[in-house]
């Protein structure tokens, strides 16, 4: 416990703060040959999906930073950015003037989400993660009652293209043609067979910005207070529940409109199943960036993303030529995901609890030395 | 006046006391399963059939939900790691039918040769949440998930070879789902069933599941009032006391865990043999979540349970589920179900983890 450090030390110490982005690293490197891809092919691959995910993983940055750990209620805004895209599909308002509207319209069903997310989250305090991973599964069911059920029979939906035949509910698939890849294409660059779109790693970067700078403001500080120590903050006069509530607003906010970037680049979604999968791989992704539970940064995101789709888009492949079966390499896929999941949560419990008593042990260190100097 | 004010107040207030007590969400579905019941002759389904089913579902289910009870006493939470005792049935049931067993012994096969898998695979699970005490639900779901997609390659890869079971054509690795009828199928329910179709009645009660269904239940019961069953509840209730007074705390969970896994090994195996099918691959992925919102629904809370709990919860959750796609089809022509399967279930587990007396 000495103040400096030898050099053997750091580098352990680098080593344990780094070894889920390099045991990817790692996995990666031996499936690439595996798999056979062309870099050209891989390169571009992975360029079109960091444009597709990155703005939803950065969505996960703010809770973390407030202490409230991964936002699993990140897909609640991912619904309220496919309602805002069922409207504006009905509405025929394509390309980009689409995106934007569906991102304005996703404004108001994502806060009145992050506001119930955020206050039940504040009833179960230290139990976010699992509420806010249940809290999914219920406003599924409520989404699903909406677009089943109420469009066009409660709510007016004009054009039967979307329409069921059966005069209500939404098509199991709603198309996005006329506003596929918009964002993507305007401005795009190619360079060699990687195609480049810049606007949407434009659209990413204010996104960074606005977390660089949002992080230095009075309100970020205040979550960062939060995060840090609940109690101590609200003796400082920090509105806690209020701070924590604003948090997993902005989280919803933004992983709505990561969800229409998302989306515009498939160009058609699943109207019931679209976001049950994209909060396990946008955390999935986030934690072999080298994230943990309580600590989390852009360059996280952006390590996060580059290795973990590299793995997906290998995986079946080098399994193929393992085992000889594609499945394999499906089945591995979907078990790293959640495997990395699994040990990082297994980690940051571990942590947080040996922090608990170590702390007791140090209490009860001084206390036996206060009854020592007392008895002398 | 004043007299009679008083003993409305009272009046209120006793029931007032009952409701919390009983539970409001508890209520409102006792109340809806009441309703559909009154409303299932007027839409024309026929009652005793409708009856048949919900008893049926029970019996299929009533193992699973009693999985919840040791954890949930012993203070580990709701076990979202199910699917991990699932996955030790699983590997009882298909390499008891891989051994050649049929008929009825390959079902007492599959749980002795289960049995060991949950041991094994319960006592690791015990080790790593006594690690992580606090956050067990979070870790178990993950867990659980992790195993289940572990096990969709193992399935694959353990080298199976009885026809029955594997693919069809490659003949490598298990099928999807395949049927028990030449093993274990219904071995439990054909068990002294009562079958009233001779007397016009369509109503059928698989006597020998729910009789297996008590006498687990009677073992669990009689174990949580030995001395080691007294000393879980008492980890469960309040783990500091419970060291104080020279419990070993970590043993304790351990063995509640491995109690839980083991009988959700059970468990899959009493459902298969009701519902016929094995489901292998990512099947188990979707059983932990209604089975967590059954015990609940019967009005377990994040950190109490009683037999009570996982018998009027199971008929609750499976009425629930039985009834209302049948009584919405004879009355609207709709299908809701599943939709309100959902609302219901998952909006159960929100409602039990933001109690503030579940709050630790």
């Amino acid at each position: 416990m000495s103040g400096t450090k030898s050099v053997s030390e750091q580098a352990v110490n680098l080593l344990r703060n780094n070894i889920v982005p390099l045991m990817f690293i790692i996995i990666c490197s031996i499936c690439i040959p595996l798999s056979g891809f062309t870099p050209g092919y891989l390169i571009n691959e992975i360029v079109t999906r960091m444009g597709r995910n990155i703005f939803l993983i950065l969505s996960l940055l703010i809770p973390i930073m407030a202490g409230m750990g991964l936002n699993f209620g990140m897909t609640l805004g991912a619904m309220a950015g496919m309602l805002a895209l069922i409207f504006v599909t009905d509405w025929q308002i394509w390309g980009i003037p689409g995106i934007v509207l569906a991102m304005l319209l996703s404004i108001p069903f994502s806060v009145l989400l992050g506001l119930m997310c955020g206050k039940l989250m504040n009833m179960a305090k230290g139990r976010e993660m699992i509420l806010g991973y249940i809290l999914n599964y219920f406003v599924t069911g409520l989404y699903q009652l909406v677009v089943l059920y109420m469009m066009g029979s409660i709510i007016p939906i004009m054009h039967a293209s979307i329409r069921l035949p059966r005069g209500f509910g939404i098509r199991t698939t709603v198309s996005l043609a006329n506003m596929r890849r918009s964002l993507d294409n305007q401005f795009a660059l190619y360079v060699g067979k990687v195609k480049i779109p810049v606007l949407t790693f434009i659209v990413i970067g204010l996104l960074c910005l606005f977390i660089v700078w949002f992080r230095r403001t009075k309100l970020g500080q205040d979550m960062r207070a939060v995060g840090q120590d609940m109690e101590v903050a609200r003796a400082a006069g920090i509105k806690v529940e209020r701070t924590r509530i604003i948090a997993i607003i902005m989280s919803t906010i933004f992983a709505g409109f990561g969800m229409i970037i998302y989306l515009q680049n498939m160009g058609n979604f699943p109207t019931c199943t679209a976001h049950s999968q994209v909060g396990m791989f946008c955390i999935a992704a986030l934690l072999m960036g080298g994230a943990s539970v309580e600590k989390a940064s852009i360059g996280n995101v952006f390590l996060g993303v580059i290795l973990f789709h590299t793995m997906f888009i290998v995986a079946p492949k080098a399994g193929a030529a393992i085992t000889g079966d594609p499945m394999i390499g499906e089945f591995f896929r979907v078990f790293v995901s959640y495997g990395v999941i699994t040990v990082a949560l297994i980690m940051y419990e571990s942590k947080k609890r040996r922090a608990k008593s170590q702390g007791g042990a140090l209490l009860a260190l001084a206390q036996r030395e206060q009854e020592g100097g007392a008895q002398a | 006046m004043g007299n009679t004010n008083q003993g409305a107040a009272l009046g209120k207030s006793r029931l007032r006391g009952l409701v919390d007590q009983y539970g409001l969400p508890r209520l409102i579905i006792t109340g809806f399963l009441l309703f559909l019941f009154i409303l299932a002759p007027i839409g024309g389904a026929d009652l005793p059939t409708q009856i048949t089913n919900v008893i049926n579902r029970f019996s299929w289910n009533s193992v699973l939900v009693l999985a919840m009870v040791p954890m949930v006493h012993a203070g580990c939470g709701l076990n979202f790691g199910l699917p991990l005792g699932i996955l030790a049935g699983l590997l009882g049931a298909t390499l008891s039918i891989e051994m050649g067993y049929t008929g009825g012994i390959s079902f007492f096969m599959a749980i002795v040769i289960a049995t060991p898998f949950a041991l094994l695979l319960g006592g690791g699970y015990g080790l790593l949440l006594n690690r992580i005490k606090g956050g067990e639900m979070m870790v178990a779901t993950y867990v659980g998930f992790s195993s289940v997609s572990f096990m969709c390659m193992m399935w694959l890869l353990i080298p199976y070879t009885n026809p029955s079971i594997v693919m069809a054509y490659t003949g490598v690795g298990l099928r999807n789902t395949f049927s028990l009828e030449n093993f274990y199928a219904n071995v439990l329910s054909d068990f002294w069933k009562i079958d009233l179709r001779n007397y016009n009645i369509n109503l059928i009660i698989p006597t020998g599941t729910l009789l297996f269904f008590a006498l687990l239940a009677l073992i669990m019961w009689a174990f949580l009032h030995t001395k080691t069953g007294t000393a879980m509840t008492a980890v469960g209730s309040n783990p500091t006391f419970a060291k104080a007074s020279g419990i070993n705390v970590d043993r304790i969970r351990l063995l509640s865990v491995v109690l839980s896994t083991w009988l959700g090994a059970v468990g899959i195996l009493v459902y298969q043999q009701g519902f016929g099918f094995v489901q292998l691959y990512t099947a188990p992925h979707f059983m932990a979540m209604p089975t967590v919102a059954a015990i609940l629904i019967g009005g377990a809370s994040v950190n109490k349970a009683s037999i009570a709990n996982v018998v009027i919860g199971t008929i609750l959750f499976q009425g629930l589920m039985t009834m209302t796609p049948t009584v919405m089809n004879a009355l609207i022509h709709m299908d809701m179900s599943e939709v309100i399967r959902q609302i219901v279930s998952n909006g159960m587990i929100v409602y039990a983890l933001t109690r503030k007396e579940g709050a630790r």
